[in-house]
C-alpha cells in the first residue's frame, strides 16, 4: 500500500483519520463523564443478537455503575492516545473492543428488528467502518510524524547522536 | 539537538484540539444540565417516593376468600399464596421465555402477615384448588358453603370478594354488619339503591373497607396529583382514556371448566337475585357479558379509568353522562356494548388557570371503548399550558400557545415537541427534555421492570395497605368515598347507555336526577329482549 512516492500522503490521510476517530471518541466521553444521570442500562437492556445473554448481565444492580464508568473510561482513552498520538496502538485496541462490543450489542442482521438506529444498515454499520479505521491505525501508527511520539523519536535521536 | 519550531508543532499539535474537543464536550453537557434544571426549578415537581405502611404486627389477620375464579387466584397471589399448578405453569412460561418473570417477581414479594382459613366458591372445584393449594396440617382451611356461613363463623377477620358484580354490596354489606373487614372488587355496587346502602354500613361499621382500585398505589398517579396540582398543565378542559382490547380473553370469553355441571355448581347461589334462568356454563363462566351479573365496559374497565383521574384530580361525580356505543364486535348473546363513548361533564371543575380570571372552567372526561381493536391509545389530560400522558411513566410536553410557558417558549428553551418532563419510578432521576432515545425505552417500558431490581405489584401494594389499616388504623387509598363516587359514575354511564339519553347528577342533595316513569335500577338490571338458550358459545 506504501511506496515511497506516497508515504507522505498516507501518514497525513492516517493521520487526519485518526484525529477524527479521536475526536469522535473524546467527545462521545467527555458528554457522558459530565453527565452523572447519564447509563448505558437503556441500550444494554435492547441488546439483540448471539451475546444478548452476556450484555444483559452488565445491566446488573451491582454491575452497571461499573460497566459505565469504564465505558467512559475507554472513550476518554482513545480520544486521548488517538488526538495526541501517544500510546496509539494500546488506543486503537480498546477502540477496537469497544466498537465490537458495540458492534454486537446491536447488530445490523436483516433477521433482527433494528432498535434504536438513524439510518438503514445491512450488515454493516458505522460502527464496524470505525472499528476497521482502528485497526488500520493499529497497523500504521502516526503518532511519530503528528504526536507526542515524535517528540520520543528526536529524544532517542539526541541521545544516538551523542 | 534542540527541538524547532516545526518540531513542536507536529508533537504537541494533538494537545489544543483535545482541548477544544473537550472544553466543547464539557460546555454542552453543562448547559444542557444547567436548562434541564432551570425547566425543572421552574416546575419544581417532587416525584413520589414508593409508599410505605406501618408494619402489619401482631397475630395474623385470618382472612376468607369469597370468590377463587381468575380474579380471585391474583388476589391470593398478592396477599402471598400461589397454586401449585400456577407455579407450575410459570416455571414452564419462564423456560419458554426467559423474559417472563412472574414467578421470580412473586417469590420475591414482601411476606403479608395473613392467614387463609376459609374459602366460599359455588364450584366445587376451585373451592377444592384452594383448600389442596393451601390448607396445611397446622392451618386447616374450612369451606363455607355460604358467605353468610363464613363472615358469622366468627373465625374470620377479614373478607377478600371476586365475585361477579351482583354480589359485591350484599356481600360487602353482611360483612360490615359484621365488623369483618372488605376488600372488595370493582365495580363496588350493581344498582344506584345498594350503593347507598353499602355507604351507610361502612360508615356505621368498625371494619375497614376498601375497594380494590390498586392503581392508587401506583407511584406516578402520586406524582401526577402533584403536577397538577402545581398548575403545570394549567386549566385541563379535556381528559382522553380509553380500552383497547381485540382478543377473545379481553372480550370476557374466558375458557368454560370442564367439570362444570349442576352437580358441581351451587346454580341458585351464583344467580342470587339475577333472572332465574336454568343452569348455564356460559353466564357462570363469562358472567362480564350481562347486565344481570355484570356491568359490562362501564362497570367493568372505565371504573379503572375513572378512579385512576379521581385519584389525580378528586373530581368527583360528573354533573351529567352521555354514552353511546353498541356491541359491533361480539355479537354472540351477550347484552352489554363492546364499544362504547361515555363523556361525562364537569362543568364546574378546574385545575387552575394561567389566563383572565373567569375565561376558563369546566372540563370533559371523555372515555372510549373497543373490544375489537388492540391499538395503544393512551391516558391523555389537555390543558392549556400542557399536556400530560399519565401511564406507568409520566410525560409532559408544553403546549406552543401557553401562557405560563410563552417566554420559555419564545426563546426556544422550551419546544412543543419535545416533552419537558419525564418521570419513571425505574428511573432515579427525573428526566427533563428527555431525549429521543429515553424516551424510546421508556415507552418500550423495559425501565419500569427494575424498580430497585423488584418489579412491584401494585394489587400487592394495595392489599397490605388494607392489611395496615387493619392492624394499625389510618385511612385506605380507596374507601367507601372513592367507592360511591366511582360506582355512581359507572352507573350513570350504564344508565345512559340504556337509555339513550343524558343522566344529571343532583351534587347537594347527592342523587340522580329523575326522568319521570323511569325506575333506574330496573333499568340498569334489565336484559331487555333476552333469550339465553341461543347464545353462541365458544
Amino acid at each position: 500500500m506504501v511506496n515511497s512516492r506516497n508515504t507522505g500522503k498516507v501518514n497525513l490521510v492516517v493521520t487526519f483519520l485518526r484525529i477524527l476517530i479521536g475526536w469522535h471518541f473524546l467527545y462521545e466521553g467527555v458528554i457522558k463523564l459530565y453527565n452523572p444521570e447519564w447509563t448505558s442500562f437503556g441500550y444494554l437492556a435492547t441488546a439483540q443478537g448471539q451475546l444478548k445473554p452476556f450484555f444483559t448481565l452488565l445491566i446488573g444492580e451491582s454491575v452497571i455503575g461499573w460497566v459505565d464508568a469504564l465505558n467512559i473510561i475507554a472513550l476518554l482513552v482513545v480520544g486521548a492516545t488517538f488526538l495526541l498520538g501517544f500510546w496509539e496502538r494500546f488506543g486503537a485496541i480498546v477502540g477496537i473492543g469497544l466498537l465490537a462490543l458495540y458492534y454486537l450489542a446491536h447488530p445490523p442482521f436483516p433477521w433482527l428488528a433494528q432498535l434504536n438506529v438513524e439510518g438503514n444498515y445491512w450488515f454493516v454499520n458505522k460502527n464496524l467502518i470505525e472499528l476497521i479505521g482502528c485497526i488500520l491505525i493499529f497497523y500504521h501508527p502516526t503518532g511519530h510524524f503528528f504526536g507526542l511520539e515524535s517528540l520520543k523519536k528526536r529524544e532517542h535521536l539526541k541521545i544516538e547522536q551523542s | 539537538m534542540k527541538w524547532t519550531r516545526r518540531d513542536l508543532l507536529k508533537g504537541l499539535g494533538g494537545l489544543p484540539i483535545l482541548g477544544a474537543v473537550w472544553w466543547a464536550g464539557a460546555i454542552s453537557a453543562t448547559s444542557n444540565k444547567k436548562e434541564r434544571l432551570e425547566i425543572l426549578e421552574q416546575l419544581n415537581i417532587r416525584p413520589s417516593l414508593p409508599p410505605t405502611v406501618p408494619e402489619i404486627g401482631g397475630e395474623p389477620v385470618r382472612v376468607g376468600i369469597i370468590g377463587f375464579g381468575i380474579r380471585g387466584e391474583q388476589l391470593c397471589r398478592s396477599l402471598g399464596f400461589a397454586t401449585p399448578a400456577w407455579m407450575e405453569e410459570m416455571k414452564l412460561a419462564t423456560e419458554e421465555d426467559p423474559n417472563n418473570h412472574q414467578l421470580e417477581d412473586f417469590s420475591k414479594q414482601d411476606k403479608l402477615n395473613v392467614k387463609l382459613v376459609g374459602i366460599c366458591d359455588v364450584f366445587d372445584v376451585r373451592a377444592a384448588n384452594f383448600i389442596d393449594a393451601f390448607a396445611i396440617p397446622d392451618n386447616p382451611i374450612k369451606r363455607y358453603k355460604t358467605y353468610k356461613e363464613m363472615i358469622q363463623s366468627g373465625e374470620v377477620d377479614a373478607v377478600v370478594i371476586a365475585t361477579p358484580d351482583h354480589w359485591h354490596a350484599p356481600m360487602s354489606i353482611e360483612a360490615l354488619n359484621h365488623n369483618v373487614h372488605v376488600y372488595v372488587e370493582k365495580p363496588m355496587t350493581h344498582t344506584v339503591e345498594e350503593t347507598y346502602r353499602l355507604r351507610r354500613a361502612a360508615q356505621n361499621s368498625k371494619a375497614i373497607f376498601a375497594v380494590g382500585h390498586q392503581h392508587r398505589q401506583t407511584l406516578s398517579f402520586s406524582t401526577a396529583r402533584d403536577i397538577v396540582e402545581k398548575g403545570t398543565l394549567g386549566h385541563v378542559s379535556l381528559i382522553q382514556t380509553n380500552t383497547n382490547r381485540n382478543d377473545d380473553n379481553g372480550a370476557w370469553n374466558y375458557d368454560i371448566h370442564e367439570k362444570a355441571s349442576p352437580e358441581t355448581i351451587d346454580w341458585e347461589q351464583f344467580l342470587g337475585s339475577a333472572p332465574a334462568v336454568p343452569f348455564n356454563k356460559n353466564h357462570f363462566f363469562r358472567w362480564r357479558k350481562w347486565w344481570a351479573y355484570g356491568s359490562g365496559l362501564s362497570g367493568d374497565l372505565l371504573t379503572h379509568d375513572y378512579d385512576r383521574l379521581n385519584c389525580v384530580l378528586n373530581m368527583g361525580i360528573p354533573t351529567s353522562v352521555s354514552a353511546s356505543g353498541g356491541i359491533y364486535t361480539h355479537n354472540d348473546g351477550r347484552n352489554v356494548p363492546d364499544v362504547i363513548q361515555v363523556n361525562m361533564e364537569f362543568p364546574n371543575f378546574s385545575t387552575g388557570s394561567s389566563q383572565a380570571k373567569g375565561k376558563e372552567k369546566g372540563m370533559t372526561f371523555c372515555y372510549s371503548a373497543t373490544l375489537g381493536n388492540g391499538f395503544n391509545r393512551p391516558t391523555i389530560l389537555m390543558g392549556h399550558d400542557a399536556t400530560m400522558e399519565l401511564g406507568n411513566k409520566l410525560t409532559v410536553w408544553p403546549d406552543g400557545a401557553s401562557t405560563r410557558y410563552a417566554d420559555m417558549i419564545e426563546t426556544e428553551k422550551m419546544r412543543p415537541n419535545v416533552p419537558i418532563y419525564q418521570y419513571d419510578p425505574a428511573t432515579n432521576a427525573p428526566d427533563a427534555i428527555s431525549s429521543a432515545t429515553s424516551q424510546y425505552f421508556a415507552d418500550k417500558g423495559l425501565m419500569w421492570t427494575y424498580i430497585d431490581g423488584v418489579r412491584v405489584d401494585s394489587t400487592f401494594l394495595h392489599m397490605r395497605e388494607w392489611l395496615s389499616v387493619i392492624k394499625n388504623g389510618g385511612k385506605v387509598s380507596c374507601g367507601i368515598n372513592e367507592g360511591f363516587d366511582e360506582a355512581i359514575s359507572a352507573h350513570m354511564a350504564g344508565l345512559s347507555w340504556k337509555l339513550g339519553r343524558k343522566i344529571e347528577w343532583d351534587a347537594e342533595s347527592e342523587t340522580l336526577k329523575p326522568i319521570e316513569g323511569v325506575d333506574f335500577d330496573q333499568v340498569l338490571l334489565g336484559n331487555g329482549n333476552w333469550h339465553p338458550e341461543s347464545e353462541l358459545v365458544g
